[in-house]
């Protein structure tokens, strides 16, 4: 805007008195400053001509003019601080938060995860593998004939979008509101099975063991109720601790 | 790593260290190295809502001599590769690199001929930061976590060599410094 002069001035020539609109948007200060210099051509008629970027940024060297400039910044001082002194006051995620995953458990402690691998499929960054093996009656470690043997998400790869648990037909993977995960090395950030499973909670036995709820049908019959709070997501909550760095791994 | 190494035997560095990692720790200066989406969370990071200056890193300077710490937020591409890792050579030692994303640090869902995955192919990491992108908090954590990690660190190689095989514990933020915890989260949403 400033590199185009307006009519009748040169753009060496400093802006005059007489080439400026008077009226609003200037101040006053500016209007008897210059006088209108001899020789320059008549002005012609400005009133229709736009404001320069700057002429709008004159200063308004008034008292009025610091006061409402300083006053802004001094009445925040009377304003509650904005900052969130996050690590030492945690504020709650939103309630859907996704966070790390859970592999979440029946209330007789056998795993909900049968090994289908539709959550490895539905993964846009190929970051679940799954690895499933058979139930025996020996061993049994969920209610279906194939459990998860081998679970391991990369925390590396994945971008927490949520498809697996879409995608998960038994519930058995969903996700926490933890979201502390940085560590120092790629290999310690794939969590396997055990980091994954859910705590055994009171009343829970550690599998494998038989189903105690009955036959197969009646573990898988009661759907998740519409409307009832989805509480398994966060039943391990609890961050996962015990990662230790070795002193001196700086490589620099 | 610097100065230290350098010394002669016979001369005591014994709270020394302490002092000096203490220092390093406290004033970790950013270089200005944004390249995707994850920047707008490390911007966020600088803002009055997080407000990085708690942590004594102001300043995201966009001259790497005046730095000590690269945060690679965003997506490395092949032909970005050389860029930071010229950055990363023209900051002085000691320096340190934060990995902050899952593209940054393993390439995340862009597993193809574009990206480097992981921008530790070309630099060395010293912290992964997993999300995408991480909220705040998440490089908050991380950050805290390299200070526990430099405030670990033995001065010289000889202290090096004696701490060597020890380890420390990196422990989630909010477990180790949080003081207040505001509400849970309200009831579960419904399916």
């Amino acid at each position: 805007m400033a590199d185009t002069p307006p009519p009748g001035r040169s753009p060496d020539q400093p802006a005059d008195a007489a080439s400026l609109p008077t009226g609003a948007g200037v101040p006053a200060v500016i209007e008897n400053s210059v006088p209108a210099v001899q020789g320059t051509p008549a002005p012609i008629d400005v009133s229709a001509r736009r404001l320069n970027e700057d002429e709008f940024d004159q200063p308004n060297p008034t008292l009025a003019g610091f006061a409402a400039g300083f006053g802004l910044t001094f009445s925040t001082m009377f304003k509650k601080v904005y900052t969130q002194q996050y690590p030492f006051e945690v504020f709650p995620t939103a309630p859907r938060y996704h966070g790390r995953h859970v592999l979440n458990r029946h209330p007789d402690g056998l795993e909900k995860c049968v090994g289908c691998e539709l959550c490895a499929w539905a993964c846009p960054a190929d970051a679940i593998y799954v690895e499933g093996g058979d139930n025996t009656e020996e061993a049994r470690f969920s209610p279906g004939e194939r459990y998860g043997k081998v679970y391991q998400i990369n925390y590396l790869r994945c971008i927490f979008c949520g498809l697996c648990i879409e995608a998960c037909p038994t519930r058995s993977l969903t996700m926490s509101n933890e979201y502390e995960l940085a560590l120092d090395n790629r290999q310690d950030l794939i969590y396997t099975k055990e980091q994954l499973m859910a705590p055994l909670l009171p009343g829970m036995e550690a599998p494998p063991h038989p189903m105690r709820l009955g036959d197969e049908k009646a573990y898988y019959t009661p759907r998740p109720q519409k409307g009832a709070p989805q509480r398994e997501a966060n039943v391990a909550g609890k961050p996962i601790t015990g990662h230790a760095i070795e002193v001196g791994g700086h490589h620099a | 790593m610097g100065l230290e190494e350098k010394l002669p035997d016979g001369i005591l560095l014994a709270s020394v260290e302490g002092l000096v990692n203490w220092t390093r720790k406290s004033s970790l200066w950013p270089v200005t190295f944004g390249l995707a989406c994850c920047a707008i969370e490390m911007m966020t990071f600088g803002a009055p809502r997080f407000d990085s200056a708690r942590f004594g890193m102001e300043v995201f300077r966009p001259s790497p001599r005046q730095a000590d710490l690269m945060i690679v937020a965003g997506r490395v591409s092949q032909k970005m590769a050389p860029v930071v890792r010229q950055i990363y050579d023209q900051m002085a030692e000691p320096r340190w690199v934060i990995a902050m994303g899952v593209c940054a640090s393993s390439g995340g869902m862009f597993n193809n001929y574009a990206i480097v995955q992981g921008v530790d192919h070309i630099i060395p990491v010293d912290m992964y930061l997993p999300g995408c992108p991480p909220r705040p908090e998440m490089l908050i954590d991380a950050i805290l976590k390299l200070h526990h990690k430099i405030s670990n660190e033995p001065l010289g190689p000889k202290r090096a060599a004696k701490l060597a095989g020890q380890k420390v514990e990196l422990v989630p933020s909010s477990q180790k410094f949080a003081k207040v915890r505001h509400g849970a989260s309200e009831e579960a949403g419904n399916d």
